[in-house]
């Protein structure tokens, strides 16, 4: 597996699902560079697993086509795919040590035994389970299983591993360690990994590149960065971080929490908008505090807390400010 | 007596009345018939010696046995396939299978006995039509044999094997299956090593209760082996009512139980009985 792997692009061309009368997933057209971390992300009934499933091979494309490096994938069954999967719930096979899990794809193509131990250690070694080679996954914590499946999903080298919300039963601090590790293992092996979650954090943290869906269909493709500073619509602003929504003109804006400027007390000769301090809460590094404009809209405000010190209060009087850049101009609906 | 009582714990108390009951009504005669088959007509292992004298025992000890065999094979077998495919198709047709099974399972074993007699009979609805199309010209001899005992013990044994199975089916992650299709595995691998393994206490629990309940079959090998074929319960029974050797009788009895007992402690060498009795696998 050490070789850096020179396939693993995917072509998905007007590719559709349809359940009866309904359709899970409708028209969708993405390119997966190769060895990218690509993340689906949207909310539950958006499509993005009935499209995992799709590449893994479990379910038929009911229209359009996938392919593999520009060979069409679509008629393959899933156990001919050789795509690795990271199952929610991770679906390990509670009958077999740690070991076992790991070589049963190796075990399957009916390799050597030598072949099988070495590659099993060097994914132990990857996953850092050394010491619980011999245990049955019954036996382990629910992260240590998680980095079996990972393990068990990457021992054959596969060149696409597709991951099914692999961290939802985790606790949240976990969460963000496991992160860090998923992240490290994808730039040690190079592998396409394409990544449903749900979870809008995770979705910034470690892609590279991010496709929100919604009801199906693509909303919005693009890097981290660009989703976030350059929302399309009002979903994907308010899905991807939070977001206020500035009318003007016949326009919506939006605008982020973090880039507006409070200044207390009225008649700031820059001020875009003015009211009054509902509320403030505290979140440590930041506060959230909430301005009743005279137009009757409530905006929200991160403030640093550190860099502004706690001269908001309740009730007062406030002037806001923000740079033209920062509002985001938003097609309707 | 204050140590004595701070070490039970007060659930004891609560299932005081039924462990009386329980000792006094079932253990108490099954320890009757043990002392029975020690003592009657005399004191020793007269009874017992038997065994190895009568030909004639011994061969109905062989028939039983191997008619409950066969019988545990394929109700096992076709059970397991059944149980696969109520949990593999969709809720309505699972659930018009599974009021098909327990309807079979509620009938009494007195008529679907004789249901297999009319319809497999010399005279029964199957020779009949074969012989009326011109198939056979003598009726074939399913029923009054052993084929005819095993025909109607594997039928009533069907829904005991199928219950367990489905418990153990149905308590798999389908994603387990997913997963190992995903990792490459075939059908037959996927099944051999993922699937059967996991069904594994389901068919061990399966055969054993098939295996017990075929071992005291009385209504069905009287019925259908025409006095053909003699298992052990029938025989207790002629030994208790007619000759009135009550000490074969109870020897026997010892005997089954002695051999549900060791099946029970063999199989408990290869996996705790618990998980088979729907425990936890850890």
């Amino acid at each position: 597996m050490a070789e850096p792997l020179e396939i693993g692009s995917l072509q998905i061309r007007n590719v559709s699902k349809i359940f009866g009368t309904f359709k899970a997933v409708s028209d969708v057209s993405l390119n997966v560079q190769k060895g990218e971390f690509l993340t689906l992300l949207g909310p539950s009934g958006s499509g993005k697993t009935t499209l995992l499933m799709m590449l893994a091979g479990f379910l038929d494309v009911s229209e359009g086509d996938i392919a593999l490096d520009g060979a069409s994938i679509a008629g393959v069954p899933a156990e001919k795919r050789n795509f690795g999967m990271v199952f929610q719930g991770y679906a390990l096979f509670p009958h077999m040590n740690v070991r076992d899990n790991i070589g049963y794809a190796l075990s399957v193509r009916n390799r050597a035994v030598a072949e099988i131990e070495a590659c099993v250690d060097e994914m132990l070694d990857l996953v850092q389970l050394q010491q619980f080679a011999d245990r049955k996954p019954g036996q382990l914590s629910g992260g240590q299983q998680q980095r079996v499946a990972l393990a068990r999903a990457l021992c054959f080298a596969p060149p696409v591993l597709l991951l099914d919300e692999p961290l939802g039963a985790l606790d949240k601090k976990l969460r963000v360690e496991v992160q860090e590790q998923l992240k490290v293992i994808h730039r040690r092996i190079g592998t396409t990994f394409i990544y449903v979650t749900h979870d809008q954090e995770e979705a910034l943290s470690m892609s590279d590149r991010i496709v929100i869906m919604r009801d199906g269909a693509i909303e919005q493709v693009g890097t981290p960065k660009e989703l976030y500073e350059r929302p399309k619509n009002k979903f994907t602003a308010s899905f991807l971080g939070k977001s206020n929504f500035i009318h003007h003109n016949d326009k919506v804006y939006a605008l982020r929490p973090e880039k507006i400027d409070l200044i207390v007390g009225v008649d700031h000769q820059d001020a875009r908008m003015n009211g009054t301090v509902s509320s403030i809460t505290y979140f440590g590094s930041m506060q959230r505090v909430i301005v009743d404009t005279k137009e009757g809209q409530k905006i929200e405000i991160d403030i640093d807390v550190w860099r502004n010190a706690n001269e908001v209060k309740l009730g007062d009087a406030v002037d806001l400010l923000w740079a033209d850049e920062a509002a985001v101009e938003l097609q309707m609906g | 007596m204050q140590t004595f009582n701070r070490s039970i714990h007060p659930g004891w108390l609560i299932i005081a009345p039924l462990l009386v009951l329980v000792v006094t009504l079932y253990l108490g005669p099954i320890m009757n018939i043990l002392w029975l088959s020690f003592t009657d007509p005399e004191p020793g292992l007269g009874n017992y010696a038997k065994l190895g004298e009568s030909d004639a025992l011994l061969r109905i000890v062989w028939t039983t046995v191997r008619i409950c065999i066969v019988t545990t094979l394929f109700s096992v077998g076709l059970g397991y396939s059944i149980a696969y495919a109520m949990v593999h198709c969709d809720q309505r047709q699972k659930n018009y299978m599974l009021t098909l099974l327990l309807v079979s399972f509620w009938i009494s074993i007195l008529v679907r006995t004789f249901s297999w007699l009319m319809l497999l009979g010399r005279k029964g609805l199957v020779n009949g039509t074969l012989e009326n199309i011109g198939l056979i010209a003598e009726p074939i001899a399913f029923m009054r044999n052993e084929l005819g005992v095993l025909i109607g013990m594997i039928h009533y044994m069907i829904p005991y094997a199928v219950l367990p199975l489905l418990v153990s089916m149905q308590s798999i992650d389908t994603r387990i299956m997913d997963a190992s299709r995903n990792l490459g595995a075939s059908g037959s691998q996927s099944f051999l090593r993922i699937y059967l393994p996991l069904t594994l206490p389901g068919l061990v629990a399966s055969t054993l209760l098939v295996f017990i309940l075929s071992l005291g079959f009385y209504v069905t090998p009287a019925v259908l082996g025409g006095g053909k074929v003699l298992m052990v319960a029938e025989y207790i029974s002629v030994q208790l009512l007619v000759t009135l050797k009550w000490g074969t009788a109870a020897m026997l009895a010892a005997l089954m139980l002695f051999g549900v007992l060791a099946m029970l402690w063999l199989m408990s060498k290869f996996m705790k009985l618990s998980t088979v009795f729907g425990g936890t696998t850890r």
